[in-house]
């Protein structure tokens, strides 16, 4: 385990000391800021649709973070060869993946909590609500969601040669996968076979990301919900994360490097 | 084999009957040979010298002696552990050919970051890297990032991280690849410090006059084939020329001066795939060669 928590060490120190972090962070931050100090027809509910937006600034901030940390890190240790003194240390190769894996998801860890730290600040100032329950729900599944856009961008670092082309696939991967994911079963009910059989099977077989989308949660300030159903989508989000790192693993394990 | 274990001890490095073959998917070109049926042995406290020209299968060979390639055939073991076993890198220290270290780190960093990898303690480590800096001569710009460092600092940091974990075994993949005449020094001195120290440094290089200054024991690879294997000294002493010459000779560049079989300048060719260069393990009869202590 030591093994693997100092990789992930290096990984979050790379994170805080370039600029992408701080860039989006203040983009965000500026972005926020400027809706929040709206005040549209003098109507309180607009506060709902300023949320909304700016959650989702934070949600396409994370994922950018996330694809982008976790695409270039394999390919950067290989391009600068910092891969080679580092695995000729007694270090294997599934220690290094889960290394990355953990620092990555640590890193984003971290830059979830400052941006829903600041958007709670923000929303908090004017609705003088405080839903931190909401929050640890919404950030929570949030963040093991991202463990599954992570593991899957680690693999594909794997397979894919240049890191921007895994970075955009995995980008659009994960945003079609938001997006239509739910929809896909009731597209697959108009289509004939064998299409429609093709899209049942891409239905149950992809991570299903809308789940873990629970930002209504602090839209509308409704109740939290059950810890059981957080749990439940914690260990499908486990699962799938760990189908993707084994793959990645024999993947890199069969690899030769030179 | 027995000869090298005549002190009765097990050779460092051992490499058995080793061939790799890396293969052309897709490209429609051959599978190439890139080492063909290498042994070799080099024991402890001994300063082995792994020459070829480029693309004779050094880099490979070392690939495969810290599990970064597979062997297509053969097998090769570190202190008698096969080198696919993580615990064979436990006692090693390697310098890659040109690498571009963690830009965002200080040297402090990244030599704390690699002796947590080696399991090694806090306190221990405090006084290792004190001690690899000082060796080094990057004392004074420990705390600087990295991307500040000239290559030859980024090169010598590289000595330092190989350093380490006090490694019985050093592999350096040409060390002073890239350094001017003062860093090529300053490397060379360090070799030296550790051979007095009863480290064994197995490494590669095209400086061969530092070879020769460094070395107890040579290996020349040509084209995936050792060629020759000896003692800097008998080498020298039963062949009438210098390393530099031999190595000329070896690899079939027969113009090389003071050669006793030199062709006129016209008729000299290097060899082709078709045409192997001259191979003195095979074709000579010298004693020196294969020789051992």
């Amino acid at each position: 385990m030591k093994n693997i928590f100092a990789v992930s060490g290096i990984v979050i120190k790379e994170l805080y000391r370039r600029k992408d972090f701080y860039v989006l962070f203040i983009l965000t931050v500026l972005i926020c800021l400027v809706m929040a100090s709206v005040n549209i027809f003098n109507d309180k509910s607009i506060v709902r649709y300023l949320k909304e937006i700016c959650l989702l600034l934070v949600w396409i901030a994370s994922l950018v973070i996330a694809i982008t940390t976790t695409a270039r890190q394999i390919p950067s240790e290989r391009e600068n060869r910092t891969l080679f003194p580092l695995l000729a240390k007694p270090l294997t190769r599934t220690q290094l993946l889960l290394g990355k894996f953990l620092g990555c998801w640590l890193a984003c860890g971290l830059t979830l909590f400052c941006f829903y730290v600041f958007f709670g600040l923000l929303a908090g100032s004017r609705e003088h609500q405080w839903p931190i329950i909401n929050y640890l729900q919404a950030g929570g599944l949030h963040w093991i969601m991202l463990g599954v856009v992570i593991a899957m961008t680690l693999l594909g670092s794997l397979v894919f040669t240049a890191p921007s082309s895994n970075a955009t696939i995995c980008f659009v991967v994960s945003a079609g996968i938001l997006i239509m994911g739910r929809h896909l079963n009731k597209v697959a009910l108009h289509m004939p076979e064998p299409r429609r059989g093709i899209l049942y099977s891409i239905y149950y077989a992809i991570p299903h990301f809308e789940l873990f989308d629970v930002r209504d949660l602090i839209v509308h300030n409704w109740p939290p919900i059950s810890w059981t159903v957080c749990g439940l989508a914690t260990l499908y989000a486990l699962a799938y994360a760990a189908v993707f790192l084994i793959a990645a693993c024999v993947v890199f394990r069969r690899r030769a490097l030179s | 084999m027995k000869e090298c274990c005549s002190a009765g001890q097990l050779p460092v490095i051992e490499v058995k009957n080793l061939s790799v073959t890396y293969r052309a998917r897709g490209t429609g070109q051959p599978d190439r040979l890139a080492v063909k049926n290498l042994h070799l042995s080099v024991r402890s406290g001994e300063v082995f010298g792994f020459l070829g020209p480029n693309g004779a299968g050094k880099t490979t060979t070392m690939n495969v002696l810290l599990g970064f390639v597979n062997a297509s055939a053969g097998d090769a073991f570190l202190f008698g552990a096969n080198v696919r076993d993580p615990i064979a890198r436990q006692r090693i220290g390697y310098l890659p050919e040109l690498t571009y270290y963690y830009k965002f780190l200080t040297a402090e960093e990244l030599l704390r970051f690699y002796a947590k990898i080696f399991g090694i303690p806090k306190a221990e480590t405090e006084r290792r890297m004190d001690a690899v800096l000082k060796l080094v001569d990057l004392e004074g710009v420990r705390k600087r990032a990295i991307k500040t460092y000239s290559k030859g600092m980024q090169q010598r940091v590289g000595l330092a991280q190989a350093l380490i974990n006090d490694p019985d075994l050093l592999i350096l993949d040409e060390p002073t690849s890239g350094l001017d005449p003062i860093g090529r020094m300053k490397v060379r001195e360090i070799i030296q410090r550790l051979k007095d120290e009863g480290k064994t440094v197995f490494f590669s290089s095209h400086e061969l006059g530092e070879v020769e200054t460094v070395c107890d024991r040579v290996a020349i690879l040509h084209q995936g084939e050792l060629k020759v294997e000896g003692r800097v000294s008998e080498l020298a002493q039963q062949h009438q020329c210098n390393l530099e010459q031999l190595f000329l000779r070896v690899i079939g560049y027969t113009n090389a001066p003071n050669s006793p079989a030199l062709p006129s300048r016209q008729n000299v060719a290097l060899p082709s795939e078709s045409e192997p260069a001259v191979s003195l393990l095979h074709h000579s009869s010298t004693p020196f060669l294969h020789s051992s202590k």
